[in-house]
């Protein structure tokens, strides 16, 4: 490092390790969260919202089909929300 | 009762073949019969790590096709008794690694009286590291302090607890250790590397040992010598610790925080 950039203001930044932490924390979440989903879960809720579909005549938007297993729970989740459109 | 460890980590370059080789030969000079298996099939390694790659007559896929004995594929150390090489195959032909082939490798090896099994894994996710890990008791899961090797470890984590033997019949799970390799606390210090309790936090395993960032770890694989051997390195000594600890020994951490050199040693050097 040169003497004149030692003095300067933009130095190399300290601190990398916190980012990498963070970015890691969340993807690794993330990954957990998809590896915990059984291999069957997209299919089904495909079917689950053509179903649903097949009585009420919303767009496929207006289904939200959600799996959740934390690991502070002692069970998974499977949520089914259905926004059910007023004056229809 | 014979244990198969497999050396693993998703990622390659982290260290997975001169940590087999180190703690294999750790393990040997313990006293326990110990076999290392190279499962590196179409890119063996292990060989020239241990300094014996032109010793190598038969290898792992002549054992499971029945073209070689066990006895005839083992390369047995020079340096160290009781520890034995298997290399791998130098076919490209992954599909010979079979699940029943490697069953029978290992089943006949523990009947040969080896104690440890140590099944050098293969970088990724294919057919030869999901081999490696399939049989295993215990893993060690090698993660160099950067984020795609963190990644990597924590995703082949998961296949140790989902895609093994153990999983499949619902044993008791693999014994996961971690090891950490080339750590530079004079990095972790200035918050420029993942430190040993930031891996910790993101993986959760417990922790086996740490190898500090050391030039004799190339040094020990140009002269084809496991780094263990050489117990005048840091590099050496944290293998040693590693390989008490997997043997139920109790030893401090060493080589993982940084001594600011102080003005006389800055000049003199030491």
């Amino acid at each position: 490092m040169g003497l004149l950039q030692y003095f300067r203001q933009d130095k190399p930044k300290k601190g990398s390790a916190r980012l990498a932490k963070d970015r890691l924390q969340i993807i690794v979440a993330h990954e957990h969260s998809f590896a915990a989903r059984p291999t069957y879960l997209a299919e089904m809720q495909l079917e689950i919202v053509a179903v649903i579909r097949k009585y009420m005549d919303i767009s496929s938007d207006d289904v939200k089909c959600e799996f959740s297993d934390k690991a502070e729970d002692d069970m998974s989740v499977l949520e089914v929300n259905v926004a059910l459109p007023k004056h229809k | 009762m014979a244990k198969v460890i497999v050396v693993t980590s998703g990622k390659g370059g982290v260290g997975k073949t001169t940590s087999s080789a180190a703690i294999g030969c750790g393990l040997a000079m313990s006293g326990a019969k110990t076999v290392i298996i190279d499962f590196d099939i179409g890119l063996r390694n292990l060989d020239l790590i241990m300094g014996c790659e032109r010793r190598v007559v038969y290898d792992l896929i002549n054992v499971i096709n029945g073209e070689a004995n066990l006895q005839q594929a083992l390369v047995k150390d020079k340096r160290v008794n009781d520890l034995f090489i298997l290399p791998a195959s130098q076919t490209r032909d992954k599909d010979a690694l079979s699940k029943a082939g490697v069953e029978k490798v290992i089943a006949d090896l523990k009947a040969d009286g080896f104690e440890y099994i140590i099944c050098d894994s293969p970088a990724g996710i294919e057919q030869g590291a999901m081999m490696a890990l399939y049989f295993a008791d215990e893993a060690i899961v090698t993660t160099n302090p950067e984020v795609s090797s963190v990644r990597d470890s924590d995703r082949i984590t998961g296949m140790l607890s989902s895609k093994s033997h153990r999983a499949e019949l619902q044993l008791t799970p693999i014994r996961v250790h971690l090891l950490i390799t080339r750590y530079s606390p004079e990095r972790v210090e200035k918050e420029e590397m993942l430190s040993i309790d930031d891996i910790n936090d993101l993986l959760g395993i417990e922790l086996l040992g740490v190898i500090p960032e050391s030039q004799d770890v190339l040094n020990a694989s140009n002269l084809g010598e496991p780094v263990i051997l050489n117990q005048d390195c840091d590099a050496g000594k944290a293998y040693q610790d590693a390989v008490d600890r997997l043997l139920g020994i109790n030893r401090e951490f060493r080589f993982v925080t940084y001594q600011k050199k102080g003005f006389l040693s800055r000049i003199f050097g030491g």
